[in-house]
């Protein structure tokens, strides 16, 4: 196959030999929902239409009006006012899952794919916390740490580590097989140079990618964690604790439940979209068919 | 050197392929990849289709079988099988064609067998397809097929899996796969490039031998002139997706018509060994007992390498010869303490480096420079050919600033432009990003250069120029370069001294024109034997003089 | 062969160990007093104490593992602290239902995502693939809760098929056991499938690039002949690896499935022990998945070499 590709780049117009990455259809749209969301729930205090946390007894379990857009919830309060809102929590216990999780991920998978003694260690301790499904870990982290938004993100965090350590030592092994790592060696190059510059840099795509993946099931964890009653403290409005308020009532009304997945759904289905635009693009593999 | 000279003006026309365009359409545009290709094919002829990367044969292969990759399609003309218009055929028509009437052999017999089945299934598919054969027929057609190939122990063989046996045997089953039909053409698309030379001469034996047997038609792709002086009837040369010229084999080896063909066959290289050079007596390698072996002491014990010893001096190269699992790139690897060797001495510039200790090796280092065979992946992708250069020098605490003045300069002497510095290794050519990386080890100023099949993985012309920028910065710096490669006619023109390894073990060491013209060892005899068209001299359009010939006179 | 499985299944033991520690630790190292929390809001001073002496709390940590380890491997799970029962008959009581959902989920995921994934693969590009794709970001995308209200919404309460909540086991018959189970299982194989067919879809892809794939063709096999015989083979181990590591997914969607069908499963004694604080059975039921995890992926593991004969043993 590869004679094939050399006749294709010999056909080619000069100058064109490396093809630039353009964004399909998709993900614009996705970046474009996904810019609206975060927009309206980072102005959400100075636009919201009701203040989220006003009870209004006379007002319950409303439909939609020229008042109340989405309608009422069962303490009557605004439901779209909730959702701009609740997105700030949801929206950051994502971003941060996703740093913390990259951040301590590519730790432990550059040690453990450069350092062959530690490696058996950190991937037997991965599998084990692997082998754990996460919700069941974080609910039980939520439930015996309290229910802050700190330990929320902890325990969002810990069952998406090993993931990224995956990702990371993956790639370091397979990099630092590469003859530029070799030749590097006998250039004289030191450890730290040849982990630093030559096989870090290796691994910044698939961790974008990763990291993306991460932010969209770390909003999702975060509503599910929420929905069991193992979330953050319903005085706070988030996605999660407003559908989870919904839940009793949902054959009334359950627009408490949809409106707010709705958003949710949306937001999730952006950032995965955003994702695989990502993978597409850095994807050595697609890559190395044009070149 | 004996040509075929058969005459096949009477033999019926297998295929004829007539003014074929293929092209490729994406975003930019269509673009044509083959512009008017004609070819014409008799029962019983071999035909050599030859040209460098890139130039369009597999591609005009793949348009007969009808298998091109989605992003190519056939544009205009005609391929005619036997009369049959192939283009006007229904996909299920000609599906009901291949493997029946055109069969296709591949570059890569591992990875052309499916290698979760076991390769007797995989031979008697092709009876399933298209054949209304009985199981138990098919089993008696498949075991008389891989008879015909003449592999051993054929019940055992067919129920083994491709990884399971060598490369060689791979190849015969995909040749057995391709002619239980007996197809009236065979499409051979570079089936002996991944093997070794001796298993290569076996095969192409077979191919030739069957050939005879039922009368096909064979299409052969190569990039070996050797081969196809050795196997051809008739000679098209391809480039750039043009047929540049065709003939029968003798004339157009003999006296070429257009100047590409005389420049393709001036850059092969000859088996003759190279004039000696005046010996130095500066040595600045000497490598004595050296082992490397793997898993516990005692018999359970195995050898990469074992008890190698060879002498570099200044200004001289040493070519280290032989086949793959020979050990060469280990031997390699261990001198230049990338894995550490189990015993031995590795004396350079009279220091002991075999045991010292990386910390301790780290200053002699870079009197130990290498340029490996992939260039596509011995540069980092991610650094201009700039930082690539001064790597090296900055590691043993030269300025930035004086490395990039000394890399400008050397880039030149590579002969790269300056501005090349800046720019990315995708940005060039593999032969280029050799030269890249030659400078890079340059840069070192070291005393041994080592050369992992460095010129392996280029086209010829390309390879002509590299060998060439060897001996230039040899013949200026007086390095002593330790050459290492499968390539008897590369061995031949650039070595001095040769030695021939064979599972891990050095069966001849000595002079090149000793080794290569009167070798004493019978495996060292049998690798000179293989090479193919090894009685002819490209470069100068003749035979090669008896006494020139490599393994002495012992034949023709 | 079976020397290699032993040893294959014996080391399982060192990740099912640290799980065990895991599991421990979470509980004995979580800020405050284990016995103060087991004790609860509602405790007497004297009560935290009694705990400590009855669950050997005070003795040093390490022993307290090994204690509980053997305990653990006697079967003994500890009790509730809210029905004083032992965990590990409650936890029987409760697997049938979460089992035979996870199962039929299971079924009918692989099922359906299997030929969903080669024919994305197969038609590359095509509108098959795209919708292919589009439903499997779907099922990543939407939480599993609003997909089972949405299906309750439109199921039971629009068009009246099926109850919207509760539970009859297999054992009533399986027309009742599928009109309960049918909708919890759906729910669940959205995800499940999105994940299953996804990892077709990308390895039958790579798989349709190599070279064996071209001489099926070249052999003049039909396009079934070459995706089924030659392509699905090569691309079984990553889609057998997808489908083991999907069931941490599975077991979190049937906990949430559960609460919203309202199911007596394990994933209701889950939240139930979760809003009551009754860590035994936490720890219990994140036991008991770990190890069917590790269970599961062992014998997927041990199951390659079936498809492949490169994996020797």
């Amino acid at each position: 196959m590869t004679e094939i590709l050399k006749t294709l780049v010999e056909a080619a117009p000069p100058g064109r030999t490396r093809r630039i990455p353009q964004m399909g259809m998709t993900a614009k749209i996705a970046l474009t929902i996904l810019m609206v969301i975060v927009i309206l729930t980072v102005i959400a205090p100075w636009i919201v239409p009701h203040d989220p946390l006003q009870m209004d007894p006379l007002a319950r379990l409303k439909g939609p009006s020229l008042d109340h857009l989405l309608g009422t919830d069962n303490f009557g309060r605004d439901l779209l006012s909730r959702i701009m809102i609740g997105g700030r929590l949801s929206l950051m216990i994502g971003v941060a899952t996703a740093c913390v999780s990259v951040g301590l991920g590519l730790i432990l998978g550059l040690v453990a794919g450069f350092f062959r003694r530690a490696d058996a260690v950190i991937m037997r301790l991965m599998d084990a916390l692997m082998a754990i499904p996460s919700i069941l870990l974080a609910i039980a982290l939520v439930a015996l740490n309290g229910a802050s938004v700190g330990s929320v993100i902890a325990a969002i965090t810990l069952p998406e580590i090993p993931r990224v350590v995956r990702v990371v030592r993956a790639v370091i092994l397979s990099a630092r097989e590469e003859p530029y790592v070799e030749a590097a060696i006998s250039l004289g190059s030191r450890t730290p140079l040849i982990l630093f510059r030559h096989l870090l840099p290796n691994t910044l795509a698939p961790l974008i990618v990763q990291g993306t993946y991460i932010l969209a099931s770390a909003i999702l964890a975060e509503a599910v964690l929420s929905f069991l009653g193992a979330g953050v403290s319903t005085e706070t409005p988030t996605w999660g604790n407003i559908m989870a308020e919904g839940r009793m009532f949902f054959r009334i009304k359950p627009e408490l439940i949809l409106f707010p997945g709705l958003v949710l759904s949306l937001c999730i289905l952006s950032v995965n979209l955003l994702g695989d635009a990502a993978r597409d693009m850095l994807d050595p593999r697609l890559r190395k068919s044009a070149r | 050197m004996q040509f075929k000279s058969r005459s096949f003006d009477a033999a019926e026309i297998a295929v004829e392929i007539k003014g074929l365009e293929v092209a490729t359409a994406d975003a930019a545009g269509v673009r044509p990849v083959l512009h008017g290709i004609d070819l014409r094919i008799r029962k019983g002829e071999t035909v050599c289709l030859v040209g460098e990367s890139g130039s369009g044969k597999s591609v005009t292969s793949l348009a007969v079988m009808q298998l091109l990759p989605a992003s190519l399609s056939v544009a205009a003309g005609q391929i005619n099988l036997q009369g049959q218009n192939l283009r006007a055929l229904a996909p299920g028509q000609m599906r009901a064609l291949r493997a029946a009437r055109v069969a296709m052999i591949f570059q890569e017999p591992m990875t052309a067998l499916n290698p979760v089945l076991r390769v007797g299934d995989q031979i008697a598919e092709v009876l399933a397809i298209h054949t209304a054969l009985s199981a138990s027929q098919r089993r008696r057609r498949v075991l008389s097929i891989l008879e015909q190939v003449h592999l051993p122990d054929v019940e055992r063989i067919s129920r083994s899996y491709p990884h399971q046996l060598s490369g060689g045997q791979r190849q015969r089953i995909m040749i057995a796969m391709a002619l239980v039909l007996e197809p009236v053409l065979l499409i051979a698309d570079e089936p002996t490039t991944a093997l070794d030379v001796t298993t290569q001469k076996q095969i192409l034996s077979l191919i030739d031998e069957l050939q005879q047997k039922y009368g096909t038609a064979v299409l052969f792709i190569t990039h070996d002139m050797g081969v196809v002086a050795e196997i051809a009837d008739t000679v098209h040369v391809m480039r750039h997706g043009q047929m540049v010229e065709h003939g029968a084999v003798r004339p157009l080896l003999s006296a070429p018509r257009q100047d590409y063909t005389r420049h393709l066959l001036a850059a092969v290289p000859s088996l003759a060994p190279r004039p000696a050079r005046s010996a130095s007596e500066n040595i600045v390698l000497r490598v004595e007992g050296l082992s490397k072996s793997y898993g516990r002491t005692g018999d359970r014990r195995t050898y990469a390498v074992k008890d190698v010893g060879f002498t570099l001096s200044r200004g001289r190269t040493v070519g280290i010869v032989g086949e793959s699992g020979s050990g060469k790139s280990t031997l390699a690897r261990c001198i230049m303490r990338l894995i550490a060797p189990s015993a031995g001495q590795i004396d350079l510039m009279g220091t002991d480096i075999a045991t010292l200790s990386p910390k301790a090796f780290r200053p002699h280092r870079r009197k130990l420079q290498v340029v490996f065979q992939d260039p596509m992946r011995s540069l980092n992708p991610r650094w201009t050919i700039g930082d690539c250069l001064v790597e090296g020098p900055v590691n043993y605490g030269s300025s930035r600033g004086d490395a990039l003045k000394e890399a400008a300069r050397m880039i030149e002497i590579v002969g790269l432009p300056r501005d090349a510095l800046n720019r990315y290794p995708h940005m060039f050519s593999g032969g280029q990003r050799q030269r890249i990386a030659i400078a890079r080890a340059v840069m070192m100023k070291p005393d041994v250069l080592i050369a992992d099949e460095a010129v392996s993985a280029l086209d010829v012309s390309v390879q002509a120029q590299v060998l060439q920028l060897f001996d230039d910065l040899q013949a200026e710096l007086g390095l002593g370069i330790l050459f290492i490669t499968h390539d008897l006619r590369v061995a031949a023109q650039i070595c001095d001294e040769v030695l021939v390894m064979k599972q891990g073990e050095a069966v001849e060491y000595g002079a090149a024109a000793k080794v290569l013209g009167a070798p004493e060892h019978a495996y060292t005899r049998a690798l000179i034997e293989a090479a193919p068209g090894r009685g002819w001299d490209f470069r100068n359009f003749r035979p090669l003089p008896l006494r020139l010939q490599a393994g002495g006179a012992d034949d023709q | 062969m079976s020397g290699y499985m032993l040893r294959r299944a014996l080391a399982t033991l060192p990740v099912m160990t640290l799980v065990a520690l895991f599991v421990f630790l979470l509980l004995r190292l979580s800020p405050g007093d284990p016995a103060a929390i087991i004790a609860g809001d509602m405790a007497t001073p004297a009560q935290p104490e009694q705990i400590r002496e009855l669950m050997g709390l005070n003795q040093p940590l390490y022993l307290q593992f090994f204690i509980w380890l053997g305990d653990l491997l006697r079967g003994d799970l500890g009790v509730s602290l809210i029905s004083h029962t032992p965990v590990a008959g409650m936890i029987a009581d409760r697997i049938g239902p979460t089992l035979s959902i996870a199962l039929l989920t299971m079924l009918i995921s692989v099922t359906v995502a299997i030929p969903m994934g080669i024919l994305a693969a197969w038609r590359h590009r095509k509108l098959v693939d795209h919708l292919v794709m589009t439903f499997s970001v779907l099922g990543f995308s939407v939480p599993v809760f609003v997909t089972g209200y949405v299906f309750v919404l439109v199921f039971s309460l629009k068009l009246g098929w099926f109850p919207v909540q509760g539970f009859t086991p297999i054992s009533a018959g399986l027309w009742s056991f599928l009109k309960t189970a049918l909708l919890p299982a759906l729910t669940l194989t959205t995800i499940y499938v999105a994940l299953i067919a996804r990892m077709t879809r990308a390895n039958m892809l790579d798989v349709l690039g190599e070279d064996y794939i071209r001489t099926a063709r070249a052999k003049g096999g039909s396009e079934m002949r070459v995706l089924f015989r030659h392509a699905l083979k090569n691309a079984a181990v990553p889609i057998l690896t997808v489908i083991g590591t999907g069931f941490a997914l599975l077991i979190g969607g049937v906990v949430v499935t559960e609460t919203v069908f309202n199911i007596p499963g394990i994933g209701r004694l889950t939240v139930d022990a979760i809003l009551a604080r009754d860590y035994p059975v936490i720890q219990a039921v994140i036991l008991l998945t770990s190890f069917l995890y590790v269970l599961i992926n062992l014998i997927i593991d041990l199951s390659y070499s079936l498809f492949d004969p490169r994996i020797r043993y």
